[in-house]
């Protein structure tokens, strides 16, 4: 399965990447190989195999609807970027 | 001193023989000397000494814990509150955590001093050290050849005798593909058995933490204080922790072997086949039976992984926006840019590349053909293993293909360098232990790894039979030549 630019630079969107137009014509290239090994999966039937996600089907445990954790704010925001009043700075979003 | 495995560390301690401090400052000062290995990240003297002196003043107090006082390299995957944590990542590069990773604060109860942050590929993403944004580990063996990866740097520092053990993680061979590059015993323990908290995610479902140390005694010391049930790990699993030195002397007779046949196909070297079958040999001296053992459907595991871990890899980073913590891009216009000028610059290509089949196999209309189907097969795979265990006890192999093979081989190629981890990644998928360990040379000096797959929660099992096979071998007290001193 061959990857085009185009389909690439919807991929770099979605995984917020920026690329270059010389970089979507390497990426292409690379990722088409990658996909050449992956479809080897297409060797095996797979009809009623249930997926499986992870090694201990357990599911999510259950909590205490209770307050385990105290307010560290200040520590972690020491090492942000930007932050202002306890809020995280970024670029407006809504002109 | 350098010599001594853990456990001997922990007697010279206890018999005031060396002191926490003297043993930090030894390590340190190897550290340095062989700094060109590029094997640490990040080293603080005084912290690690700070460490030591208070490791030291417990032992005076009497300290019962085995570890008191060792020292021990962490991979730099584990945040480490008030240590730079970057992941082998320029996203990471000013990132100093704010917290301890479960496995850090485990260790530290215990008392083991932290030497230093080891180099790493980036984000584990790699089979040979090469990705990291702080350069290459060259390999204490032949410094023209790679160490392994991802956990190269823990490799390298514990073949080299700069630390006595060292932490890893293991996503798809991470840990057992650079023990057995470095002639060293790595562990990667059941998915599950070790606390994943504030270790930072690659792939959710393959991850865990482990160990590379010399000898199957010391992996069992230090995983007594690595595993157990954390609640703050929603996939830790609720077990209790036996004594891993306990049964490590344990009498291996009737043991059955199982060796996959699909493993000794053709394309298996002939130099690694014939340590492979050496050991076998030993195994049969120490009474054990080899029976042949089929996984079918080994072919599709690295199909399979490559879907996996690639797309989980692109769910858990894409943390890493530039918002609240590490790199964020000096020029941007609005946020989105923000996001994707950051992650540009802060990524290398190996992970950018892995981000981006991942997001294309989880994309819609991709979803059910690409991740669904390696779901499917990730299955089947560990129903093969399911169905071996019943004619097997510990089914064995080697580890990785080749041994170590020189810097910028495979580094152009990533499907090349992918292969590399054609032993390793079923066990991961099946979340099975897995265990390498140091098993003869091939003509060319180089260490080659015997590897050990378990059943679920049997790593005592493996770490027994381990141990065993050490005390009647070698191989694993070899030094790399000009490092004995």
């Amino acid at each position: 399965m061959s990857l085009t630019r185009e389909q690439v630079r919807k991929i770099a969107l979605l995984a917020r990447l920026h690329i270059t137009e010389q970089e979507s014509i390497a990426y292409a290239e690379t990722l088409s190989r990658i996909l050449g090994l992956i479809e080897q999966m297409n060797a095996v039937n797979t009809d009623g195999v249930a997926p499986m996600a992870h090694p201990n089907e357990a599911g999510l445990r259950w909590r205490q609807d209770a307050v385990t954790e105290s307010d560290q704010r200040e520590k972690f925001q020491r090492i942000a970027p930007a932050v202002e009043a306890g809020l995280y700075l970024v670029p407006k979003v809504i002109e | 001193m350098i010599e001594k495995t853990v456990a001997e560390l922990s007697a010279a301690l206890r018999r005031k023989e060396i002191s926490s401090v003297e043993l930090a400052r030894l390590f340190l000062e190897r550290i340095d000397r062989y700094k060109d290995l590029n094997a640490f990240i990040t080293v603080d003297a005084e912290r690690t000494l700070a460490q030591a002196e208070a490791s030291d003043e417990r032992l005076a107090r009497g300290a019962n814990n085995p570890l008191t006082g060792i020292p021990l390299a962490q991979k730099d995957i584990f945040c480490a509150d008030g240590w730079r944590t970057t992941c082998g990542s320029r996203i990471l590069s000013n990132f100093v955590a704010p917290y301890n990773a479960t496995t850090v604060d485990k260790f530290n109860q215990a008392g083991v001093v932290c030497l230093g942050k080891t180099n790493m590929d980036e984000f584990a993403m790699g089979s040979s050290n090469e990705t990291s944004y702080y350069g290459v580990v060259k390999n204490p063996w032949n410094p023209a050849l790679v160490p392994g990866g991802s956990s190269g740097g823990s490799a390298a520092a514990v073949a080299a005798r700069l630390a006595p053990a060292a932490t890893g993680t293991d996503t798809g061979g991470s840990i057992r593909q650079p023990a057995a590059l470095c002639n060293l015993t790595g562990l990667k323990p059941s998915y599950g058995r070790v606390s994943r908290y504030g270790m930072i995610a690659f792939a959710s479902s393959l991850d865990q933490g482990g160990l590379l140390t010399r000898t199957a005694e010391d992996a069992a010391l230090l995983l007594n204080v690595m595993a157990g049930f954390d609640p703050r790990d929603s996939t830790s699993v609720d077990e209790p922790v036996p004594d891993y030195t306990q049964s490590l002397d344990q009498d291996i007779k009737g043991l059955r072997i199982g060796l996959p046949k699909e493993y000794f196909s053709q394309g298996l070297n002939p130099e690694v086949m014939k340590v492979i079958e050496s050991a076998m040999a030993e195994f049969k001296k120490l009474g054990a039976q080899v029976v042949e053992v089929t996984l079918p459907n080994s072919q599709l595991a690295i199909p399979c992984y490559y879907v996996l871990a690639p797309a989980e890899a692109s769910s858990n980073l894409s943390r890493f926006d530039g918002a609240r913590y590490g790199l964020r891009a000096k020029d941007y216009t609005d946020l989105l840019d923000m996001y994707c000028k950051t992650r540009a610059e802060g990524f290398g290509a190996e992970v950018k590349r892995r981000i981006m089949i991942g997001t294309y196999a989880l994309s819609a209309g991709y979803y059910d053909a690409y991740y669904l189907k390696a779901q499917k097969l990730r299955r089947l795979i560990a129903e093969d293993f399911r169905k071996a265990f019943e004619a097997c006890d510990v089914i064995m192999g080697p580890t990785s293909p080749t041994t170590a093979f020189r810097i910028g081989e495979k580094s152009d190629d990533p499907v090349a360098m992918y292969l590399n981890d054609i032993y390793t990644v079923p066990t991961n998928l099946a979340g099975l232990p897995g265990l390498s360990i140091p098993a003869g040379f091939d003509s060319r000096d180089l260490p080659v790894g015997l590897q050990m797959i378990g059943k679920y929660f049997d790593e005592a099992r493996l770490l027994n039979v381990a141990h065993r096979y050490q005390q009647v071998t070698d191989w694993h007290h070899r030094i790399p030549p000009g490092f004995d001193e």
